[in-house]
């Protein structure tokens, strides 16, 4: 049996004073999906950022793909991990082409790569508009497809589906899909419990006591 | 081409084209710039003989602080989810840093140039003797005011007086590039010997560019 992607194990975190998250443990195993249900402030995005290695842990220990946390190897994994959310990291001067195009750049991938990623979203016809002109549903679809193409081990999806229309929602699906196929991981963070009891494996909640 | 110089220039292009398309930064400190070296002649008698003598330390003292505001302004073109982007993408943050310092200079450069010409119209200083030794000088003042604006900005990230602090951070600091410039100038024109001035000029450069490639992984954890 494989190892685990992610396996965090009474991780907190602080920031300061204020405890944000407290003793946590998750596991994720290859090929499954995870929700993380929770309402509003109670620190899922922060528990996203602990899984991209990007926040560090106050106490606990954890591993993602391999890599402990807290450590130089963790580092190394980021490239493998991908991160969608209703935030989309695009640039807005830059046209929905341009933003894939940069991001092909930037991970040493083929710009081919990313033309077909915008063909999967439905967004080749729109290309040419700059993302401040995008609608909103155009941008998040974008997002969607910069992971796409970048094909990581372990998506991480914050709110994935708020603010989507039903054919943006079989893009996260068909995403779910291939990166599970290949034995990677997801973890969809949502304040919807009935919609990640669907959609996922495993359902963990985060309340105040957690 | 390696990695390493793809990142980096994946990065001036996309701020290049950011602040080509949004003139945000250009917009702003360009005309203001220009009103500067327009205004200061009201400031005295406007004797010619005055103006000539003010000519040069008018134009260093706009290029510092107008050059600093597009460099400042420049580096807070990234959001936080931008940020995480480029860490999840394993973007060397030297690349990063390296990518923003070039595209930072060109746009200080665009400030140099633009102001130049106001001074020898408005100022009628001497005329510099060998042009292309001062256009380098040029290059090496704008490198060094990207780079400590590039860094000042990672330092004051999400701080809620992030530009006064960054202000604050750069002036101080870019005393030697002031120098090392102005200096280079007045020996060229007195046909004195330029070397100490330039060489302070590159080692300032160089002391900017280690603590820049020393400091952009730690940077760059902390602000994502």
């Amino acid at each position: 049996m494989p190892d685990p992607l992610v396996v965090l194990d009474h991780v907190s975190v602080r920031f300061g004073p204020t405890p944000i998250l407290s003793s946590v443990d998750l596991r994720v195993e290859a090929g499954q999906v995870v929700g993380v249900a929770g309402p509003n402030g109670i620190g899922k995005t922060t528990l996203l950022g602990v899984v991209a290695t990007l926040v560090p842990i106050s106490s606990g220990k954890g591993s993602v793909l391999g890599a402990t946390l807290g450590t130089q190897d963790a580092r190394g994994v980021r490239s493998r991990i991908g991160w969608s959310g209703h935030d989309p990291a695009l640039y807005d001067q830059l046209t929905l082409r341009e933003n894939l195009h940069l991001i092909a750049d930037l991970a040493a991938l083929d710009r081919a790569t990313a033309d077909e990623a915008l063909e999967r979203v439905g967004l080749t016809a729109a290309g040419h508009r700059r993302s401040a002109d995008a609608s909103n549903g155009m941008r998040r679809r974008t997002d969607l497809a910069s992971l796409l193409m970048r094909r990581p081990d372990l998506v991480l999806l914050d709110e994935a589906h708020a603010g989507l229309d039903s054919e943006a929602d079989t893009i996260i699906d068909a995403l779910v899909k291939v990166t599970t196929r290949k034995g990677g991981g997801v973890i969809m963070v949502s304040h919807d419990a009935e919609r990640l009891r669907d959609e996922t494996d495993v359902v963990i909640a985060l309340d105040r006591a957690t | 081409m390696t990695q390493f110089w793809r990142q980096a220039l994946a990065i001036v292009k996309r701020d290049l084209i950011v602040e080509g398309r949004s003139r945000e930064t250009l917009a702003v400190v360009l005309p203001f710039a220009a009103a500067a070296v327009f205004v200061v002649p009201f400031a005295t008698d406007a004797l010619e003989a005055r103006l000539s003598t003010i000519a040069y330390p008018v134009y260093w003292l706009v290029a510092l602080l107008f050059g600093m505001q597009v460099a400042l302004r420049q580096t807070g073109v990234e959001s936080q989810a931008q940020r995480r982007q480029l860490s999840l993408l394993g973007v060397d943050p030297v690349a990063r840093f390296a990518g923003r310092v070039i595209a930072g200079s060109a746009l200080v450069l665009l400030v140099l140039a633009v102001t130049a010409p106001l001074i020898f119209l408005f100022y009628n200083p001497e005329a510099i003797p060998r042009p292309w030794t001062m256009a380098g000088v040029l290059v090496l003042f704008a490198l060094g005011i990207a780079m400590l604006s590039t860094l000042a900005g990672d330092v004051t990230t999400g701080l809620a007086a992030r530009t006064t602090l960054a202000s604050l951070l750069v002036v101080p600091v870019s005393v030697p590039l002031l120098l090392g410039a102005a200096q280079t100038l007045e020996s060229l024109i007195r046909g004195r010997t330029t070397l100490p001035w330039v060489l302070t000029l590159v080692i300032t450069d160089l002391v900017l560019a280690v603590t820049g490639v020393l400091t952009a992984r730690s940077l760059e954890e902390s602000n994502t």
